[in-house]
């Protein structure tokens, strides 16, 4: 099985190199791409498996497509100059020809052809993308959409986890896609292709990262107001980062009696209807789980930096931050802001 | 000479049509109401086209506006997420449909030599039903209020994917506008359609053949036939949703049980020929263009003909080429991209027939002929990047991205648009008697194409950078923000120029050149009526012996019908 | 008037022939409408025991009796397009009454069927995916047996004061094809719904 699937995955490699060769000598461009800082969305400068394969083939494509408006932009444009109306010309009308049959018939094979080879070609990478086997020391994450946010699950590894999705380099990772309530898209650009997250019908799909870093996607299917503001954070950790990682999201929460006024807010005001906090009677699912807030970089789904001053904002009232967002304003006192604040400060 | 008959009887008759009546504003009012006259109701239907341009664009500019820079409040996400639902509706039903039918009412009766549509009755009734829904959709400004309080227009995306527009995430009543609006064009373009149907197969004047009819009234029969199988399902899935959100039904409803997919389907078998539905008319406007400014017959009028039947039959098995990204089987979507690329070659055909009409030609670049000439480059490239999506794998990435934005106006704007503009100002002297400006024709010409360029050329690379469609704002770090300038400056000059071609159409039908009834040296029939054409249009049945009846007027030793 | 010479052109003596655009209109909208009906039957079949609760399809009995009715409708009108063709204004008005009646039948034995559907097995149309999926397409296609009575309804009216003519057979025979159409989807309905979907 392993033997196979390794045969597979060099196979799809193979492959796509072969695309990539007549590609990346004509379009100098792809260089420059290349160089850009990384971490933005783009899809030209991938950094795992399937985003890598794809983009191969999407500059085979553009190859062809290319070669196709050149000659065919050409000779139209020719056509434009050579057969002008020049103004000492009689005004007599030019021959009048109704057709050819032979030449019809040329360039309607032409096109077959054409269709064809990137038929062929496409299906070829389809099924080596979307059928690879599962290794079997695969990560599994499944991955819930909310509007507007995201929830990750370890399931074999008892982690709750929001916004920011960790994994291993070089591991392929399984993400199983599934939403609480509306169609969203989980896309990272440099990872893998989008696959929607839509009601009542899982979806799978997987990356195998070549490169450690932070990669940035967000959300691809319209979901209601805020979907412009439903960001992704993907970190891809090296295995001693990524292990130290898991070790520290899969302790409890952390209780300090320094900051018992602000846990005192958190389980009386309605927080704990849709948030939860590993060991304590926060339980709820609609939000974001709390248990390591502060292991995160960001909040309200990436679109600020996670910031004592951000959270105050925040939770003072989501709307300024995140107009349309779900979670209300608690209408807290300024003081019960400040405990909460302290509170939450202490999740790491 | 004196009284040999014309083989097209009433033809080229100069003497000016007699002045109408002095009328009372309320009376020529009352007089487009209630008429039935099909070169009225063409002209209603293109003003209500024209009106509504103006309107969607000014939603463009909006939502360009707000796109400009990154992490901009300019509008907030409510509106902006209405903007984009209502551009998308308006531009698709309120003007690509009703630019159809206008070109259509107006012309096809003519052009196969009839005195009105088959149902002149019924063509009334369909303007005024989509109309009526038209007025419904933007009614829902005022009407549409729910949670949000006053006025709320859908904003569900023009696809409109369930669950979104369950009642549980769609409270208020805009949705309902949005979904009954439709409904109500969707049968107002059936009638239409079927109108039209009937003209072309049962109205023709003798001796028009279906072969020898122009490739205009050819391609208005093709797209009505494939308006009969694509409309409907867009209305029986509207009636769904509304069994759903007024009658509690369950259709799309995944707490039930139901299947968002099946909306995806069920939408997507509407939407995707929906595209054919606008363009072919297009295709049909270019064919009667680009011969009359290159003095060239059309090459290969029955491949024409035979790749717009084959694309309008092929379009109907590609709609889940929208849906690759929503889990199909590796097997499912192999088989959309096969029927996908497909539509290419038709597509190329029609391309290289056109590129062969040019070619030994002797081209004239007035206005209508740079438009169709801006069409094919344009069309080129958008069919290009229709390939490049109809790769399933790159479209995982390229999907729900500026660069689908960027394909699809290259098509709805780069095709369509170009080719309405330039329909519009090869038949503007038929349908008002005067010319329209040639000097504001070429500064709406050059100033529309860069804006155009300037605006979807850099949304394909602002789509491959990763920016996804339908987002109110974007974070300063994903480095879009310098590009969307220049799409949003692009949007801007686009603006300009329609307001330069709405000033062009007014000024000129007041101050233009008098037009005379054939200012084009044209070959097809309606140029042999005066301009405008009189309610009756011809005097006497017209007959005809071939695809160019005024070519054999013009050139007896050498007619058309020797040849074909 | 300018007056350009012309040569003839080829004279054309056979007879010019178009078809009717009445038949060609209905034509488009039964095809039109065909599409409606497919999209509410895939959506029937592909809901077929997805229901998560109530009321299952084994509910249904099979209306023998209605569908014996309307499809014999179909015999009853193409009866009467005879009669009218030949000009015999009587026998057609009986014939073409009697349509309506067997039409009248399906449609009251629908309304019975739903009465006992709604009242003793409590399914309608927010019960469960069977009833929403049941009453969309059943309905659809009463709907257009009840728009389909009210054109020959007309008619009849029409016929009985006399203003019905030998001449208007044409147009009788457009009409009577949408009821050919309504009758044809009866039988698609029949068969999804009650003897493969039970």
């Amino acid at each position: 099985m392993e033997s196979f699937f390794q045969e597979h995955r060099a196979r799809a490699a193979r492959l796509s190199r072969l695309l990539a060769l007549p590609a990346t000598g004509i379009l100098a461009g792809h260089a420059a791409w290349a160089e850009m800082p990384q971490g933005q969305p783009n899809m030209l400068t991938p950094a795992s498996t399937p985003a890598h394969t794809i983009a191969n083939l999407s500059l085979f494509v553009l190859l062809i497509t290319g070669s196709i408006f050149v000659v065919v932009g050409g000779l139209l444009a020719f056509a434009l100059v050579r057969y002008r109306a020049r103004p000492q010309e009689d005004t007599s009308e030019p021959p009048q020809i109704y057709g050819s049959t032979q030449v019809e018939l040329a360039w309607t094979v032409i096109p077959i052809l054409i269709v064809v080879v990137l038929f062929l070609t496409t299906a070829r990478i389809i099924f080596a993308v979307q059928d690879a086997p599962k290794p079997e020391d695969a990560l599994d994450v499944t991955v819930v959409g909310h509007q507007f946010w995201w929830e990750f699950r370890y399931p074999k590894l008892g982690i709750v986890t929001a916004n920011e999705l960790h994994v291993p380099v070089r591991t392929a990772t399984y993400l199983h896609l599934l939403s609480a309530d509306v169609d969203h898209s989980f896309w990272v650009p440099q990872l893998a292709g989008k696959t929607d997250l839509i009601p009542n019908h899982p979806n799978e799909t997987w990356i195998q990262p070549e490169r450690t870093g932070l990669y940035l996607g967000q959300c691809a299917q319209f979901c209601g107001v805020e979907h412009a503001q439903m960001l992704l954070r993907v970190y891809v950790d090296t295995p001693s980062e990524f292990a130290a990682w898991v070790e520290h999201q899969q302790q409890p929460g952390v209780q300090d009696a320094s900051v018992a006024a602000g846990r005192h807010v958190f389980e009386t005001e309605a927080c704990t209807n849709c948030h939860a906090v590993a060991g304590t009677a926060a339980i709820g699912t609609f939000g974001p789980d709390l248990t390591h807030l502060m292991s995160r970089d960001t909040l309200a789904s990436g679109i600020v930096p996670n910031t004592p001053e951000n959270l105050r904002k925040w939770i003072h009232d989501p709307n300024d931050l995140k107009p349309g967002v779900l979670m209300p304003a608690m209408q807290l006192s300024d003081q019960q802001v400040d405990e909460l604040v302290a509170y939450l400060s202490t999740l790491r | 000479m004196a009284d040999q008959t014309f083989p097209i009887a009433g033809s080229i008759d100069v003497t000016p049509p007699p002045r109408a009546e002095k009328t009372t504003l309320l009376e020529w009012l009352h007089g487009w109401v209630v008429t039935v006259d099909h070169k009225r109701l063409g002209i209603l239907y293109m003003a209500y086209a024209i009106l509504f341009l103006l309107v969607g664009g000014v939603e463009a500019l909006v939502i360009r506006l707000q796109l400009a820079s990154p992490h901009n409040r300019f509008i907030g996400p409510e509106t902006f997420n209405e903007m984009f639902t209502m551009h998308g509706t308006t531009m698709v039903f309120l003007v690509g449909m009703m630019y159809i039918f206008g070109f259509g009412n107006y012309i096809v009766p003519l052009m196969v030599g009839a005195r009105d549509m088959a149902f002149p009755r019924l063509n009334a009734f369909s303007f005024w039903l989509s109309a009526f829904g038209g007025l419904l959709l933007y009614y829902s400004f005022i009407g549409g209020f729910g949670l949000y309080g006053m006025g709320a227009a859908p904003d569900v995306t023009w696809w409109a994917y369930a669950p979104l527009t369950a009642k549980a995430f769609s409270p208020g009543h805009a949705t309902d506008y949005w979904a009954l609006s439709l409904i109500a064009m969707g049968f107002g373009t059936l009638g239409s359609a079927i109108n039209i149907i009937a003209t072309t197969l049962s109205m023709r004047c003798r001796g028009m053949t279906l072969m020898r009819m122009p490739l205009f009234a050819w391609l208005m029969l093709v797209t009505s036939g494939l308006t009969l199988v694509t409309i409907t399902p867009l209305t029986a899935s509207q009636i769904m949703l509304v069994i759903d959100r007024y009658l509690g039904g369950h259709f799309f409803d995944t707490q039930a049980g139901g299947q968002a997919i099946v909306w995806m389907h069920f939408f997507w078998i509407f939407g995707h020929p929906e595209v054919y539905v606008l363009v072919l008319p297009t295709f049909g406007i270019a064919s009667e263009i680009i011969p009359v400014f290159s003095r060239k017959a059309i090459f290969g009028y029955p491949a024409m003909v035979a790749a717009s039947v084959g694309i309008a039959f092929v379009s109907l098995g590609v709609w889940a080429h929208h849906m690759f990204t929503v889990g199909m089987t590796s097997v499912g979507n192999t088989f959309f991209v096969l029927s996908t690329m497909l539509v290419g070659i038709p597509t190329g055909i029609k391309i290289f027939n056109w590129l062969a009409t040019i070619w030994g030609g002797r081209i004239r670049f007035k206005t209508p002929m740079l438009f169709c000439i801006a069409f094919l480059f344009q069309f080129l490239i958008a069919g290009l990047t229709g390939i490049i999506l109809s790769v399933a794998p790159w479209d995982w990435q390229l999907h729900n991205s500026y660069f689908v934005i960027a394909h699809f106006h290259y098509v709805l704007v780069g095709a369509i648009v170009f080719n309405i503009f330039a329909g519009i100002y090869y038949w503007y002297p038929k349908v008002t008697g005067r010319m329209m400006s040639e000097t504001l024709g070429k500064w709406h010409f050059w100033l529309f194409l860069i804006g155009f360029h300037v605006t979807f050329d850099t949304m394909h690379f602002v789509g491959l950078e990763g920016m996804p469609r339908s987002i109110f704002t974007y974070m300063p770090d994903r480095g879009w923000g310098t590009l969307n300038l220049v799409i949003s400056l692009g949007g801007l000059i686009q603006g300009i120029a329609v307001l330069l071609f709405a000033w062009n159409m007014v000024a000129s039908y007041f101050r233009g050149k008098e037009a005379g009834s054939d200012p084009w040296d044209a070959w097809t029939l309606e140029w042999s009526t005066p301009s405008p054409p009189p309610v009756y249009n011809y005097a006497t049945d017209p007959v005809v012996h071939s695809r160019r009846p005024l070519w054999d007027l013009k050139h007896p030793d050498d007619p058309d019908w020797r040849y074909e | 008037m300018s007056a350009i010479p012309v040569s003839a052109g080829p004279l054309e003596h056979e007879p010019w022939h178009l078809p009717s655009r009445g038949r060609v209109a209905m034509l488009s909208l039964i095809i039109g409408e065909s599409a409606i009906f497919t999209i509410f039957v895939v959506a029937y079949v592909y809901y077929i025991g997805k229901s998560l609760s109530g009321p299952t399809p084994a509910v249904l009995e099979v209306p023998w009796f209605n569908s014996i009715c309307l499809l014999s409708s179909s015999v009853t009108i193409w009866l009467a397009e005879r009669e009218i063709e030949r000009g015999r204004m009587k026998s057609f008005t009986a014939l073409w009454a009697l349509t309506m009646t067997l039409g009248v039948i399906f449609i009251l034995g629908t309304g019975a069927e739903w009465r006992k559907l709604i009242y003793l097995d409590g399914l309608t149309i927010h019960t469960n995916l069977f009833g929403t999926t049941f009453y969309s397409l059943v309905g659809l296609h009463a709907t257009h047996v009840v728009v389909g009575l009210i054109m020959l309804g007309l008619v009849l009216l029409f016929a009985l004061t006399g203003h019905i003519r030998h001449e208007h057979s044409e147009r009788i025979q457009v009409l009577a094809l949408y009821w050919h159409f309504v009758d044809a989807v009866w039988v698609v309905v029949f068969t999804v719904v009650y003897i493969l979907g039970r």
